[in-house]
């Protein structure tokens, strides 16, 4: 499951209510730093399958969900721990940044 | 493992010299930064870098020059350049937890955005306030902005602000801009874009995020505030030079430079906005970038013969 897309609509059941931490990437399709994101995204989903869940979210597409986590940058990827926001990290940023971030997550 | 040559940036100017020095056959690292890219990560369309005749997005165009260097064989490390020792040789460059030798040292670390330094903006980038119109506007629909600056990134940060917010207001402490005439005209044309002249802004308020701002005018002393969503900052840019130990800077603070590309220190080689306060244009970058790795080249060839 390389490719997770989150909505407003499934945000809680997917990402509040999960049991394992949750990685979003929050994006969009204009936004050109974000392109450089998604594809590091898709190979952490894949390193991480059965102990993270790792997806993104279009801002444009779920606006609610930005809102409410007061996204106002994006690429931003928020880090969710028992349906709790735990770390943010704002612009785009090495796979080894975000590496160290899940790493603490878990641990 | 020694390297022939170390380059500290991952901008034009360090990625070009990466490209000539693999191509050269030269053992290259690149300390590229947990944000790579430099400064034209944060930028739209680029209209000015010779070869797209269309314009390029400025990450496409980093992507495409990582994407070359590393297709010649340079090595990547994706984590911040912390200390180097240039002492002796070879050079001790320290990134992240690990430390790497090289024979040379291209640095080409660039300059990132000069903040207000007021009460209130620290805390709140990406909270309401941002360097990078282009990536945030959206997020400022039917919202009252300002952009603090006088310059052509000015002018662009209100131009794409422009498309998005209710209202634009460009605070610039000086009585006249400084951005070309071009960027002038499209931003003055713009119904949305209002202008506040001989002001600055010396707070910005508001808890979770930007409510407000307080503003003096430097003639008059008058203070007043401004009930506002967003503050986008365009002052200009330091370089980054923090942390060059032994590495002589200029009065302004950027490396000083001999000869075009070589700093205080044989074997140490410097490129781009970290030592160029005055084209700091991404082609301008890449071309030092180049010069500084064919010299580089031409200083290892000296003294291994």
């Amino acid at each position: 499951m390389a490719d997770l897309n989150f909505a407003d609509q499934d945000f809680e059941e997917q990402v509040l209510k999960s049991e394992m931490p949750v990685v979003v990437d929050f994006w969009a399709p204009w936004c050109a730093p974000c392109r450089i994101v998604s594809p590091i995204i898709e190979e952490l989903a894949k390193e991480y399958e059965g102990k993270v869940k790792v997806g993104k979210l279009n801002v444009d597409d779920s606006p609610q969900t930005a809102g409410k986590y007061g996204v106002m940058s994006i690429p931003s990827i928020l880090f969710f721990k028992n349906g709790q926001p735990v770390k943010t990290m704002i612009g785009a940023q090495s796979k080894e940044n975000y590496k160290k971030v899940i790493e603490e997550t878990l641990g | 493992m020694i390297y022939d040559v170390i380059i500290i940036g991952s901008g034009p100017a360090g990625l070009t010299a990466a490209i000539y020095t693999t191509r050269a056959n030269l053992k290259t690292l690149l300390i590229a930064g947990g944000k790579w890219g430099g400064q034209l990560m944060l930028t739209t369309t680029v209209d000015n870098y010779p070869g797209f005749p269309e314009g390029i997005q400025g990450p496409d165009l980093m992507m495409a020059m990582r994407k070359q260097a590393e297709r010649f064989g340079t090595e990547f490390v994706d984590e911040d350049f912390e200390e180097g020792d240039f002492g002796k040789e070879p050079f001790k460059i320290k990134a992240g937890e690990k430390t790497f030798e090289g024979k040379s040292v291209i640095i080409a670390t660039g300059a990132d955005t000069k903040w207000l330094d007021v009460p209130g903006e620290k805390e709140k980038i990406g909270k309401g306030v941002s360097s990078c119109a282009p990536c945030d506007a959206f997020f400022f629909k039917n919202k009252k902005t300002i952009v603090v600056g006088g310059g052509d990134s000015a002018m662009e940060e209100a131009i794409v602000l422009a498309n998005f917010a209710d209202s634009v207001t460009v605070v610039h402490r000086r009585e006249e801009l400084r951005a070309s005439a071009i960027m002038q005209k499209i931003a003055m044309e713009s119904p949305k874009i209002k202008f506040l002249f001989n002001t600055e802004v010396t707070k910005i308020l508001g808890d979770e995020k930007v409510t407000g701002i307080e503003l003096k005018h430097n003639k008059t002393g008058e203070v007043s505030k401004m009930d506002l969503d967003g503050v986008f900052v365009a002052i200009g840019h330091t370089p980054n030079t923090g942390r060059f130990r032994g590495i002589e800077l200029d009065e302004k603070g950027y490396i000083k430079v001999h000869d075009h590309t070589r700093t205080n220190i044989d074997g140490v080689f410097v490129a781009g906005d970290v030592h160029d306060s005055h084209y700091r244009q991404a082609v301008t970058a890449a071309g030092f970038g180049c010069m500084a790795a064919l010299e580089s080249e031409t200083w290892l060839r000296k003294t291994t013969d």
